[in-house]
């Protein structure tokens, strides 16, 4: 299976599960029970390495970002300027907001210590002193677990003053969310902490530049760091041949929707999606075929049944015209009204536009309604075509990505579902059985 | 003035102006504890998280207007959070909505009349493989059916019936 064996003397793979280790109902919130199990080792080797050549093993690894994006996190670390005084910070992004996603709440819940040790590796090689973790805030439960697993690496010298004896110094706290989706976005993120309302800033200057509090800052989501320390333990080529060329380790995939068995499953990176869907998931529920699939949360363009045979891994879902995204794949069944399912999507990203720049706030919700009236049997002929051109108008018009996020959907629903929208148009109403 | 943070509350507070090297990053974790102790951000209660912040009023208001957690208005003693968004609504979320409108006989952003429910249909919870989802107060309902809706609303009504003090959880403790 693995191209990168080495025939002359078969390497002994490390084995997993890397990232999901609790079992079913299990959780590892005890400091001693996360020890017992070799835990903080990753956090010693880093301590004992001079920082840029953590960012360099980990830049060997290609650890793509796991918020989205998939932007290889130790370039990204390599970012920060040399020259300047100020302090750094990072900042980590567990806001989860993308619908479909529902992978970093297992580490807010069930297992802090790794997300714990991958912050304290990254600001160690980013040389920072404080960390701040920005929790969602309906995670009431998740943020008093975080909280709970920071106090007792105080506790035990893990954090505050010279971490660990090495001299090294770190405080890590926790910021609640308020409730508003757009503040996962990175610069939005940060004008939240800042106490502001989380609109999005302009780029440049970028946040490793100009973050936090003026502040040079990197911005990492849960997985991403929890994936850390990962390559501290295993070496970067070993994280490397987890995943795909240029896109290493293992990832969490989420599944939802029509399927048997919904939920979180750890696979390599580029693990085939038919896979993910029919042999992880157990296949859709009655066995019914597939209409649609959005491969990576609601933002990502959907896939019909016929195009479902895709590595998950960043490039490959690009190469299909889609995304990986945040690897949050929903799947809805033959029977299922496509016109229904995008109303959710366009109302939500309607809804959650800061309202900021005129193309994302008027356009998002001008998406909505044109998809609610096709749905509610007030659809026009050439609505189809004016849906693609609004969002044509929105995509890369805007300040943050938001307004892409709003697009695509609307765009990939329309073309590969056109005869379904185009039937509404023309009965007046919505032709399938639900509701 | 006649708001105040309770002794706990108010070491929450303290300990959050030690977190940060400028009092404004404080703002939004402080609106999330009055939130809590007051039940929502009524004017007073904004007017209070301005002072102890030493900020305007008019940059306090700013913020708290922006984050739907935050709330302007009462809500009930449980405050029942409905996710309508896509992976719930494949599960088959608007049958629970319509049930929870119908049995408790309110529509989404109101009170019933007696102030122990309110309902309001939100966004991903991201709880999206255990859907649907409600949450009521600080708890999530996963895998929930209308069966389940009918035995928690009931457990609600007892725990409202036998203990006083319970308010409505609004946001995570900082
Ligand atoms: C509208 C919008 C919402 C986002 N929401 C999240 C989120 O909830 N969690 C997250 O980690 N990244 C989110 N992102 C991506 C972040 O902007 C950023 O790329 C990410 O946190 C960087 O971390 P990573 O490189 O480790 O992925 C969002 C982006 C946009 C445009
Ligand atoms: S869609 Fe309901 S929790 Fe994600």
């Amino acid at each position: 299976m693995s191209e990168n064996a080495d025939r002359s003397a078969p390497p002994t793979p490390p084995t997993g599960p890397f990232l999901l280790r609790c079992r079913p109902g299990e959780a590892i919130l005890r400091l001693d029970d996360h020890l017992t199990r070799g835990g903080f080792e990753p956090v010693r080797k880093a301590l004992a390495m001079d920082p840029d050549a953590v960012t360099d093993e980990v830049k060997r690894a290609s650890l793509r970002g796991r918020g989205g994006a998939g932007f290889p996190a130790g370039v990204k670390w390599g970012f920060l300027p040399k020259d300047n005084p100020k302090p750094r910070y990072l900042v980590v992004n567990a806001d989860e907001g993308e619908p479909g996603t529902f992978k970093d709440r297992y580490f807010l819940e069930r297992d802090p210590f790794p997300l714990l040790e991958g912050v304290i590796i990254a600001s160690y090689a980013i040389r920072a002193n404080v960390s701040y973790i920005y929790i969602r805030g309906e995670f009431v439960k998740q943020i008093r677990v975080v909280e709970d697993a920071i106090r007792q690496l105080y506790d035990r010298g893990f954090l505050g003053r010279n971490v660990l004896g090495t001299g090294y110094s770190l405080d890590v706290y926790v910021h609640p969310g308020a409730g508003a989706y757009v503040c996962g976005e990175e610069s939005a993120l940060l004008e939240s902490i800042e106490g502001k309302p989380g609109r999005p800033r302009n780029r440049p200057p970028f946040p490793a530049q100009v973050g936090l509090f003026g502040c040079p800052t990197i911005i990492n989501n849960v997985e991403t760091m929890a994936c850390v320390p990962l390559v501290l333990r295993h070496g970067a080529d070993a994280f490397l041949k987890m995943g795909v060329p240029g896109d290493g380790g293992p990832k969490i995939y989420c599944v939802s929707g029509h399927v048997k068995r919904p939920g979180l499953y750890e696979a390599p990176m580029g693990t085939n999606l038919k896979r993910i869907i029919f042999e992880f998931a157990g296949g859709t529920l009655d066995d019914r075929p597939i209409l649609g699939v959005i491969p990576g949360g609601s933002s990502t363009p959907v896939l019909t049944a016929d195009e479902l045979d895709v590595a998950m891994d960043f490039n490959s879902m690009r190469a299909k015209g889609s995304m990986l995204g945040s690897a949050a794949t929903v799947v809805f069944t033959e029977g299922t009204c496509p016109v229904a399912v995008l109303l959710r999507i366009s109302r939500f990203y309607a809804h959650e536009s800061c309202g900021q720049c005129t193309p994302c706030r008027e356009g998002t919700g001008w998406l909505e309604r044109v998809v609610e009236s096709i749905e509610h049997g007030n659809g026009r002929p050439g609505d189809c075509d004016l849906l693609l051109s609004a969002a044509g108008q929105i995509q890369g018009n805007t300040i943050c990505a938001l307004g892409d996020a709003a697009a695509m959907p609307v765009q990939s629903f329309v073309t590969k579902f056109r005869a379904d929208f185009e039937r509404h148009i023309a009965e007046g109403r919505c032709p399938h059985a639900h509701g | 003035m006649a708001l105040r943070f309770s002794p706990d509350n108010e070491a929450r507070f303290q300990a959050l102006l030690a977190r940060y090297p400028d009092r404004r990053a404080a703002l939004i974790p402080t609106l999330v504890l009055a939130n809590r102790e007051f039940g929502y951000l009524s004017r007073e209660a904004m007017e209070y998280v301005a002072s102890r912040l030493e900020l305007p009023e008019s940059y306090v208001l700013n913020t708290a207007t922006f984050y739907t957690l935050l709330r302007k208005h009462p809500v009930g003693r449980f405050h029942i959070q409905v996710c309508m968004n896509v992976s719930c609504y494949l599960r088959g979320a608007d049958h629970l909505a319509d049930h929870l409108k119908r049995v408790l006989g309110i529509g989404f952003g109101e009170v019933t009349p007696d102030g122990l429910f309110s309902l309001e249909g939100v966004q991903c919870l991201a709880s999206c493989g255990t859907a649907p989802v409600i949450q009521v107060n600080d708890d999530y309902h996963e895998d929930m059916t209308v069966e389940k809706v009918d035995c928690l609303l009931e457990s609600l009504r007892r725990q409202a019936s036998q203990a006083d003090g319970a308010r409505p959880g609004t946001g995570g403790v900082p």
